[in-house]
C-alpha cells in the first residue's frame, strides 16, 4: 500500500489483492530486518540509543504481516478452509511463511515491559526466535517468485551480513576471552 | 459451444470500449484538480489507443463474458523482454520498432523465406475474439484479441509430412527490449505447439485489442494466443516460425523443468509444484470477489479435450 502511494496515485494496479498483500508482505519483511539491525548499528556506532527503536519496529514488523497474513486468508481466499489447509500443509512456501508469523506471535505478546521482568532471563532466549522468523521471512519470499529471484536474494544477503556481524562480534570476544585464559594459566604455573 | 462458468451478460449489456472510454474521461475530469496533482499525465486518459482496424466478430468463437478493461489488459503484463514487474511492459515497451517486421518461416515446409507481416496477414480477413486468459500463476482476464486463425496461416506455407510441431520464437534485440540484458530467461523467448493444437480453429495469431492495433507491452506485431493454456504460452513479438519433426524447446520449460511443462495446458487438477491451480483471482473482479473455480482448459474443453485422448495430462503437464 505504502508503495502504491509512494508509486504516485497509481493506483493499486489491476490486481489490488495482490498488490497489496506483496506490499505488506515486502514492508513486513523489511521492517524485521529493521530490528535486526538495532544490535549491529549500537556496536557499529557504541551508542545504545538505537534500543530504544528495536520494540516499535519489532511491533510494526509484526502488524505488517498479520495484515499481511491476513489479506490472503480473509481478502484473497475468503476463508476457504479446504485451500487453505492445503496450503499451509503442502505448499512448502506458505508453510515457511505461516511458522514465521507463529514465531513472531509469542515475541509480539510477550513484548510488554511486565512480561519483560516476569520472564527474566528466558525473555532473551525466546526472543532469539526473531533469527529463524527472519530467515523463513527470506526464504518464503525466495520461493514465491516465478523466476527473478535477485530482490528476494538481497533480502537474504542483508539477512546474512545483520547475522555475520554478530558472529563476528561473538567471535571477537570469545577471542578476547582466549587470549585472556593463558595468562591466567601463566599466572597458576608461576605460583 | 463454449461453455462459461458464470452467468453470462447479454451481449447488449456489455459496455463498448468508447462508452467506457468516455465514462472514464468523465471520472477523469470529475476527479479533477486532485486527480491531477498526483498523477502523472500520462496515466490520465486510459482509454484504447491505436489505429483502428477493419475486423468481423467472430460470436462462435468468443465468450460471452466481459472483457476486462483496456488499462488492465494494457498495463498488467508479463512479458520479461521489457522486465519482470507486471507494470515494466507498458513503461518499457515504447522503445520497440513493430515496423517494417518481417518473418522468417522455416524448417519442414515447402514455401519458406522471409515474410513482410503484412504479406503474412494481407489474404486472411481479421476477426475479433474475446477470449479467456489464464495466466500460471493463476490470475485471468477476458480479452477481446483481433487476428486470424493461426492454421490457416500456417496452411499457407504448405507444411510436410514430418512437420509435427511448430516452434516460434520472439526478437532477440536487447537494444528495444532492456529486460534481455539481463539473463532472468534465456533468449531469445521460444515456444511450441504440436501440428494438431496449432491448427485448431481456437489458435489465433493476434495483431489487435479492442478493435485497434495492439499495443506493445501485449506482443505487437504480431503474437500467439491458444486460450487453453496457460498464458505463457502465447508468444509475443514473433520473428520466426518453423516447422519441426522434434518437439521444439521451450522458454518457461527450459528455465524450471519441473514447474513448467510443454503442453501447459490449463488444469485444475495439476497443481504447480508451488501453488494451487484449482482456482484463479479474476483481474477487474474488484478487492471482495472470491476467487474464481479454474476450469479444465480453461473452459474450452469441449474444443480441445479430443486432442488430447490418451495422453496422461497429469504426466505431460
Amino acid at each position: 500500500m505504502v508503495r502504491a502511494v509512494v508509486l504516485g496515485g497509481r493506483g493499486l494496479g489491476a490486481n489490488p489483492i495482490a498488490m497489496v498483500t506483496d506490499t505488506l508482505g515486502l514492508w513486513g519483511l523489511r521492517l524485521l530486518l529493521a530490528t535486526l539491525a538495532l544490535t549491529p548499528l549500537r556496536h557499529a556506532t557504541g551508542s545504545s540509543e538505537w534500543l530504544r527503536f528495536r520494540r516499535m519496529l519489532g511491533l510494526f514488523a509484526f502488524c505488517y504481516l498479520s495484515l499481511h497474513f491476513t489479506m490472503y486468508v480473509v481478502v484473497d481466499q475468503s476463508f476457504n478452509v479446504g485451500i487453505l489447509l492445503e496450503d499451509v500443509l503442502r505448499r512448502p512456501w506458505i508453510t515457511l511463511g505461516f511458522t514465521a508469523l507463529l514465531l513472531l506471535l509469542p515475541l509480539a505478546l510477550t513484548s510488554t515491559r511486565s512480561a519483560m521482568r516476569r520472564l527474566g532471563r528466558r525473555w532473551q532466549q525466546l526472543h532469539y526466535a526473531i533469527y529463524p522468523a527472519a530467515l523463513l521471512g527470506c526464504w518464503h519470499y525466495y520461493w514465491q517468485v516465478k523466476r527473478d529471484v535477485r530482490s528476494p536474494l538481497l533480502y537474504a544477503a542483508i539477512f546474512a551480513v545483520l547475522m555475520a556481524a554478530r558472529l563476528w562480534r561473538k567471535r571477537a570476544a570469545i577471542a578476547q576471552r582466549l587470549s585472556a585464559a593463558p595468562a591466567v594459566h601463566e599466572a597458576h604455573d608461576v605460583r | 459451444m463454449l461453455m462459461p462458468q458464470h452467468p453470462d451478460p447479454k451481449p447488449s449489456e456489455i459496455t463498448p470500449p468508447e462508452v467506457y472510454a468516455a465514462r472514464r474521461r468523465f471520472m477523469t475530469g470529475a476527479l479533477g484538480l486532485a486527480a491531477a496533482s498526483i498523477m502523472p499525465p500520462a496515466l490520465a486518459s486510459a482509454g484504447p489507443t491505436g489505429a483502428a482496424l477493419t475486423f468481423q466478430r467472430n460470436a462462435a468463437l468468443s465468450t460471452t463474458e466481459t472483457p476486462n478493461s483496456w488499462e488492465d489488459i494494457t498495463t498488467y503484463n508479463n512479458y520479461y523482454e521489457f522486465g519482470t514487474d507486471k507494470s515494466d511492459p507498458s513503461e518499457n515497451a515504447g522503445r520497440l520498432s513493430t515496423r517494417p517486421w518481417s518473418v522468417t518461416v522455416a524448417g519442414e515446409a515447402e514455401v519458406k523465406g522471409s515474410f513482410a507481416v503484412e504479406d503474412l496477414l494481407k489474404p486472411h480477413a481479421l476477426e475479433e475474439r474475446v477470449y479467456r486468459l489464464r495466466c500460471v500463476e493463476a490470475w485471468s482476464m477476458v480479452i477481446p484479441w483481433v487476428g486470424v486463425p493461426l492454421g490457416e496461416v500456417l496452411k499457407r506455407f504448405r507444411p510436410t509430412s514430418r512437420a509435427k510441431y511448430v516452434a516460434f520464437t520472439t526478437l532477440a534485440d536487447p537494444r528495444q527490449m532492456p529486460g534481455q540484458r539481463s539473463s532472468v530467461l534465456d533468449w531469445p523467448y521460444v515456444e511450441g505447439l504440436r501440428i494438431d493444437e496449432a491448427m485448431h480453429p481456437l489458435s489465433l495469431l493476434a495483431v489487435g485489442l479492442y478493435g485497434r492495433v495492439l499495443p506493445n507491452q501485449n506482443g505487437a506485431p504480431l503474437r500467439l494466443v491458444v486460450p487453453w493454456k496457460y498464458g505463457f504460452k502465447g508468444i509475443k513479438a514473433i520473428v520466426k516460425i518453423s516447422f519441426t519433426e522434434q518437439m521444439p524447446p521451450t522458454s518457461w520449460n527450459r528455465a524450471a523443468p519441473g514447474e513448467y511443462g510443454f503442453y501447459a495446458n490449463v488444469n485444475p487438477a495439476v497443481d504447480h509444484p508451488r501453488w494451487s491451480q484449482k482456482t484463479e483471482r479474476h483481474i477487474g473482479s474488484g478487492l471482495f470477489a472470491p476467487r474464481r473455480p479454474t476450469l479444465p482448459f480453461n473452459g474450452y474443453a469441449t474444443e480441445v479435450a479430443s486432442l488430447y485422448s490418451g495422453l496422461d495430462l497429469k504426466r505431460n503437464f
